[in-house]
This record gives C-alpha cells, sequence and structure tokens, in this order.
C-alpha cells in the first residue's frame, strides 16, 4: 500500500502499474489529507464563509463537497473564499484587511503542519487580530497503525510518504517495522523513485525481512527535520481525530496549544462538528482503507466523476478515485 | 453535486461547461453546429463569437485587448476562414483606469491592423463598481472561407490513422497570467504565447488543402481538452508521445510547484492540426516555416481505439489516459 | 502528500528566500531549516522550505534500481 496522494498521482500519472509483475499489486490507501477529511469537518468551512469570514484555503479544499456543498460552491454564492498556495498568504491578506477576519482552513499532514506552526508563531505579535486557524491537520504514523492491524486489508508493505518523512524522519515508521513486521520503505516522488521503493519492498518480503529502509535519502533523514518538529509541538498537540473511512483515532490530529489557542477558529466562532453522514452510495471509506478498490465503487465513473465528484477521493487530484478515473480507467465516461 | 448555481467550474473550458451547454444552452438556442470554433454561415462566410475574461488585464507577453483580437482571429482560422472584419464589445467597470483602457484599445488597434482584420464597429457599457474583473470584452468575427463550406476543417473530420500536430510549446499563457497575479508568490520566465495563427492555418490549408481535416486551438482546458473535443466530434481515438510534446522548461517546473497538469494550462499561440495520414511531414514543414510554428511537432495519431479516448504514451513506455478536464484550474500543496 | 519541488536558494533575506530553477522563481521560508546556505538545493512545500537536498543523488536512482531488480525498467 502506498498512503502518499502524492505517491498515488504520480503512480497513475505515469502509469506505473503497468511496470509492475501481476503477482504485486499497489494498492492507494488514505494518503490524502483532503480525503480523509470528514464532511462535518468541510462543513465548518463553509458555517465560516456563511458568516461572513474570509476564507484562505489550499486549492486542493475547493471542491470537496460537504453536506451544503462545497468551498467553491460558496463561493459562488458570494462567500469570500480565496485560494493561497502558502499560510503566509493567507496571514498576508488578513493584514491588507484589518478588520476582517480571516480564517485559513490547515488542512494537511506533518509536511504542511509546521509551516502552518511557522504562520501561527507570527500571527500573536505582528499579525492583525482578525486572523484564525481552522485546524484540521492529521497524522500519519497513527493512521498507518490502524491500517497495518486492519485484518480485512492484509498488507504485505508500506511504501511510506517521502514527503511527511522529511519531517517525521524514516525512524518513525520502525514501530510499524519491529512491532507489526511490516516492511517499509520511504519512498521519493519521481517513477524511478517510486519503482525503486516498490523493487526495495519486494526484495524485503523475499528474503522475509520486516525493516525501514529509506529510499530518498536525498531528503529524508532517519531524525527528519528536527526543527520543524519543535516548532510543531510548540505550537500544536495531538488531539482525537476523526478520519473519513477510518473513524477517530486518538492522538491522530492536532490542536492548537497554550497561548496559541488564541488563534483557533473553533473557539473564536463558537463552531462545533456537526456528525454529517457520507453521501449515500459513498465507499470513499472503504477505498481509503484499502479494502475497495476505486473501480469497484458502485457510484465510480457514473454518479461519482471529477466533474461531479460524490466523495471527496474523487475530488482530490490525488485521491485514489480521482487518479484511477484519471489515468486508469479503460472506459470512457461522457461529459 | 449540483449546487443550483453557475460556478467556476463551469467556464473552465472543460466537461463541465460542455454538460452546461448541452443541457441548458444549445439545445434551446438550435445552435446546429455546437463545438466548432466558427460557422459557416453561407455565402462563402463564417462567423464567430467569443468574450474574454482574464485576471489581470496586462500580462508578460500580452493584454486583454491583444487577446481579444488574436482569440477571435484564431477561432475563424481553425474553421479555415481568412478573417477580414469584427466588432468589439467593451464591458467596463466602474473604476477602471482610464490609462488601462488606453492600453487596452490602443492594443486592440494594433492587433486589427497586424492581422489585417477591420474593426467595423462595437457597442460599450458601464457597470458598477464592485461587478467585474475592470474589462470584459465581446467580440464577433467574420471571415471568408477558404475552402467550400463541406471541405473545412471540422472537429468531427478526424480519421484514424491521421497525424496530430501541434506548433509549439504548450502551458505559456496560463503560467504567465497566474504569475502575474502575484498572491501564489511566483514569477516564472514565462511569456503569453498570445499570437495570431492565421497565416499558419492559411498555409496548412494552401499546401495539404482538404488533407487538413481539424484545426483547434487549445485554449482553456488546454491541449487536454483541445484533442478530446476532436476525438469526441469525430468518433476516434488518439495515441500521444509524452516525449513528442514540445515543453518549456519553466512552463513544466511552475506546474510541478502548483501540482498542474501543462496538457491542460491555457494556450493563446497554439494550434492543434489534424492530417491525413501521410501527409505529416509536408504539415511540419509547412508550421516550421512560420516563426510561430518554429517548435512544431508531430505529436500523435488518431486511432481506432475505444471513441473519444486520448491515450498518452509516457516516457517510461507506459500508457495513460489525457481526461476532459473537468472544471477550474487549481493550484494545490497536496 | 506532498507536492515539494527541488529549487536553489538564489538569495536570502531573513527568513524569506528567493529560490529558483528553470526560469522559475518563487519566495519561500527557510525558517524551518537550520542552516541554509544561498546555492543549496532546497524542497519547498506550501511556501517553506522543509529540506535541504542533494540534486546529485536524483541522477543515481535509475540505476539502483536497475540493482535491485536485477534488471533495468521500460
Amino acid at each position: 500500500m502506498e498512503v502518499c496522494g502524492t505517491h498515488s498521482h504520480a503512480v497513475g500519472r505515469h502509469g506505473l502499474r503497468q511496470l509492475l509483475p501481476d503477482s504485486v499489486e499497489l494498492v492507494s490507501g488514505p494518503g490524502c489529507p483532503v480525503c480523509v477529511t470528514t464532511a462535518g469537518q468541510v462543513e465548518l468551512a463553509l458555517e465560516l464563509a456563511r458568516r461572513g469570514a474570509m476564507v484562505a484555503t489550499f486549492g486542493d479544499m475547493m471542491r470537496v463537497p460537504g453536506p451544503s456543498g462545497s468551498l467553491a460552491g460558496a463561493r459562488a454564492a458570494g462567500g469570500d473564499v480565496r485560494v493561497v498556495y502558502s499560510p503566509q498568504q493567507a496571514l498576508e491578506l488578513a493584514a491588507r484587511e484589518p478588520g476582517r477576519e480571516v480564517v485559513f482552513v490547515a488542512v494537511g499532514f506533518e509536511t504542511t503542519a509546521p509551516a502552518v506552526a511557522a504562520v501561527a508563531k507570527q500571527a500573536p505579535a505582528a499579525g492583525p487580530s482578525g486572523f484564525s486557524l481552522l485546524g484540521l491537520h492529521k497524522l500519519v504514523p497513527p493512521a498507518l497503525e490502524a491500517l497495518v492491524a486492519d485484518e480485512e486489508v492484509a498488507l504485505d508493505g508500506l511504501l511510506c510518504p517521502g514527503h511527511v518523512s522529511v519531517v517525521i524522519g524514516s525512524e518513525a515508521y520502525r514501530p510499524l517495522a519491529e512491532r507489526w513486521r511490516m516492511p517499509c520503505v520511504v519512498a521519493g516522488f519521481e517513477p524511478e523513485d517510486i519503482l525503486l521503493g516498490v523493487a526495495m519492498l519486494l526484495a524485503q518480503i523475499a528474503d522475509e525481512r520486516a525493516e525501514v529502509e529509506n529510499a530518498y535519502p536525498r531528503a529524508v533523514r532517519p531524525e527528519g527535520n528536527p526543527r520543524a518538529l519543535a516548532l510543531m509541538e510548540e505550537v500544536f498537540e495531538p488531539t482525537e481525530a476523526e478520519w473519513r473511512g477510518l473513524g477517530s483515532l486518538p492522538d491522530s490530529g492536532l490542536k492548537l496549544r497554550g497561548a496559541y489557542a488564541a488563534l483557533d477558529a473553533r473557539e473564536r466562532f463558537g463552531l462545533a462538528v456537526v456528525a454529517a453522514p457520507e453521501p449515500p452510495g459513498c465507499r470513499c471509506g472503504d477505498v481509503l482503507r484499502g479494502r475497495l478498490r476505486p473501480a469497484e465503487c458502485g457510484l465510480f465513473g457514473g454518479a461519482c466523476t471529477p466533474a461531479r465528484p460524490v466523495g471527496p477521493c474523487m475530488v482530490s487530484s490525488e485521491g485514489a478515485c480521482a487518479a484511477a478515473y484519471k489515468y486508469e480507467r479503460t472506459q470512457v465516461v461522457r461529459g | 453535486m449540483d449546487e443550483g448555481v453557475v460556478t467556476l467550474a463551469h467556464g473552465g473550458g472543460g466537461s463541465l461547461m460542455a454538460e452546461l451547454l448541452a443541457a441548458r444552452v444549445l439545445p434551446v438556442l438550435g445552435v446546429a453546429e455546437a463545438g466548432e470554433d466558427a460557422a459557416g454561415v453561407g455565402r462563402g462566410l463564417l462567423m464567430t463569437t467569443d468574450s474574454f475574461v482574464v485576471k489581470p488585464l496586462v500580462f508578460p507577453g500580452s493584454d486583454i485587448g491583444r487577446m481579444a483580437v488574436y482569440g477571435t482571429v484564431n477561432d475563424l482560422a481553425m474553421r479555415g476562414g481568412w478573417p477580414r472584419a469584427m466588432t468589439v464589445g467593451l464591458i467596463v467597470e466602474e473604476g477602471l483606469s482610464l490609462d488601462v483602457l488606453d492600453q487596452v484599445v490602443a492594443s486592440l488597434a494594433a492587433a486589427a491592423q497586424e492581422c489585417g482584420v477591420k474593426i467595423v464597429g462595437g457597442d460599450t457599457k458601464v457597470l458598477e463598481a464592485g461587478r467585474g474583473d475592470g474589462l470584459y470584452i465581446n467580440t464577433t468575427g467574420l471571415a471568408e472561407a477558404l475552402l467550400a463550406e463541406r471541405d473545412l476543417p471540422s472537429l468531427g473530420r478526424a480519421r484514424p490513422g491521421d497525424a496530430v500536430l501541434i506548433n509549439g510549446p504548450v502551458g505559456e499563457h496560463g503560467i504567465a497570467v497566474l504569475a502575474a497575479r502575484e498572491q501564489l508568490g511566483f514569477a516564472a520566465e514565462v511569456r503569453s504565447d498570445c499570437a495570431p495563427l492565421h497565416e499558419m492555418a492559411r498555409a496548412l490549408i494552401e499546401e495539404l488543402g482538404t488533407g487538413v481535416h481539424c484545426l483547434h486551438d487549445p485554449t482553456r482546458g488546454g491541449l487536454a481538452a483541445a484533442l478530446n473535443e476532436i476525438a469526441l466530434a469525430s468518433g476516434v481515438g488518439m495515441r500521444l508521445e509524452e516525449g513528442a510534446i514540445p515543453r518549456r522548461a519553466a512552463v513544466e517546473a511552475a506546474c510541478e510547484l502548483l501540482g498542474l497538469d501543462a496538457l491542460q494550462v491555457a494556450n493563446e499561440g497554439k494550434m492543434v492540426a489534424v492530417v491525413e495520414e501521410g501527409m505529416a511531414e509536408r504539415a511540419l514543414k509547412v508550421l516550421r516555416a512560420d516563426e510561430r510554428g518554429r517548435e512544431g511537432a508531430v505529436i500523435g495519431e488518431v486511432t481506432e481505439g475505444v471513441a473519444g479516448r486520448v491515450e498518452l504514451v509516457t516516457e517510461l513506455g507506459t500508457t495513460r489516459i489525457v481526461d476532459m478536464p473537468s472544471g477550474e484550474l487549481l493550484p494545490r500543496i497536496c | 502528500m506532498c507536492l515539494a519541488v527541488p529549487l536553489q536558494i538564489l538569495r536570502i533575506d531573513g527568513r524569506e528566500a528567493l529560490c529558483g530553477h528553470r526560469g522559475l522563481e518563487v519566495r519561500a521560508r527557510v525558517d524551518l531549516l537550520e542552516d541554509a546556505a544561498v546555492g543549496d538545493w532546497v524542497l519547498v512545500h506550501a511556501g517553506f522550505a522543509i529540506a535541504v537536498v542533494d540534486p546529485a543523488e536524483a541522477a543515481e536512482v535509475w540505476s539502483l534500481v536497475g540493482e535491485v531488480t536485477g534488471r533495468g525498467v521500460g
């Protein structure tokens, strides 16, 4: 299983499954932070837009459907939703419009959390008072534990996310290798990086080894990026978080701690997550767990396409379903 | 999920726009040749209309005025027309700087003169402040058909065995505009490829006659949209060679940064030509003889495969689908 | 996840740097790195440099794939 949406996308884009022997199946897991954001969590962002806040978000989140629509839909209905490439830009937007409430939708795994932490650190001192964060960050290792423990999925190896590992370090996966006897290889994102990662996993499996190997040493160190980790530690603390498909996992999300809690948009606006049901027929949960292949979902390619996504796996370019539909589907679906 | 309103994704030039038109607009208006870049109206004449919405109004390599003229000229040229005249409608937002207006109008005039097109009329309206992106331009263009109407290049004329060509590298316009928007925090040595293509199109038709099956400019939705439109309209498949598609390093780097697919990024000075089997070499020669076609290349062929399916053979030798883009081009971090 | 691009640091201005490659220039924060110097190659994600990388190693990966699998690819 690869658990990184960028891996899913790269595999699709380069047709890498065609280079693997038939005996090897590369399954996509819950590696896309957008895909694992629950409908209820999306609804928080929509509520903020409805209340007149300027909602700054990464482009990835714009089309994810919540119960009452998407951020793109909110913008079409007159909401002030802005796409940014960096959390710093959200702070800059707030500085340019004092008096406005500006909320940054903080989605992402450990690759992104340090950047958000750095911006959060600047905000109280230098930033405007109307800036806050909707914290939706999630942590990868707890999700990996949940997957590896899942008997229905029965994985033989884990291709670990290269850029998350830049921050958390390859040693973060040691408990999986040792406690669960799961071969782990950290891989980069060029086609050759991914193929090397798969090859090294197969070698481990053939040798009956269960180790953590780093196939991306040019960017990933065993200890990760200590400064980034320290910053995350200073601004955030682990908290229970709900993952689409995996349910609630302890210590799998991040929430603002200490003085930084003043930046929490949920507190500021008095928001509570409303449990929102998944759309009928949507199997994103099972796809995210690797229990179902995208093409096996009844909605795939018919009611659910990138143009009209039902669930997040189809919206995000990195979602397993989007990658499968855009690059690998064998029948043309018109429109 | 349909949200009961038109969204920006509907304007993306991809499948959502096609659906919107097919479901709500075209059947009601009774448009016969939907999807073609220009329409024959009899008496050897072709007509087209286009609207120009771009932010910012001025960007490296061009501006909305020049874009409006070239865009109209190109639509007519793609259908085998030699552009003669156009009208220009200006919808101006209250508060637009007069200097900007002057610049755009001067650009319009210069571009029209360059193309030998007479601007014969127009209209101007002013909107309240806050209701527009400064300026919108709508045009109507008129051309003389270079061939009899039934022989004109058309989206529906591609046949298995035909060669697919393009006149140069993809993605320059879209990236230049994104870079000029500033809030994304990047700059690129990329200028919009905005250019008129009517001379190149005419040269192709003069050389190959009815062997020019399709001409289509990959604007919004990029090369991916243009090829999917041809494949669908003609009921054919296509196979492209990734390594053969001309690309600029800076465009590729910007696409990697923003998570965009260069094949889906807009162009304003490119045309796809689908020509009869066996005519590829001659077509390539014609393209390369034009200053706007120096980097022209054969990028693939039309196949008998699944109708409407465009495939790409990657540099690794694997095959993947080039999908019809579905909507707004959004930068991503994941 | 996630997208990060290798770029070379052209200029440093406090905690921001101008990074570039192949005609692309990006403003990125470098305060997540211990020591970043002009000329270093860094991975930029969401406007932040998250690691210093060794670009020369990238070229070797194909041959490593061959070594591990015992054959070439493609």
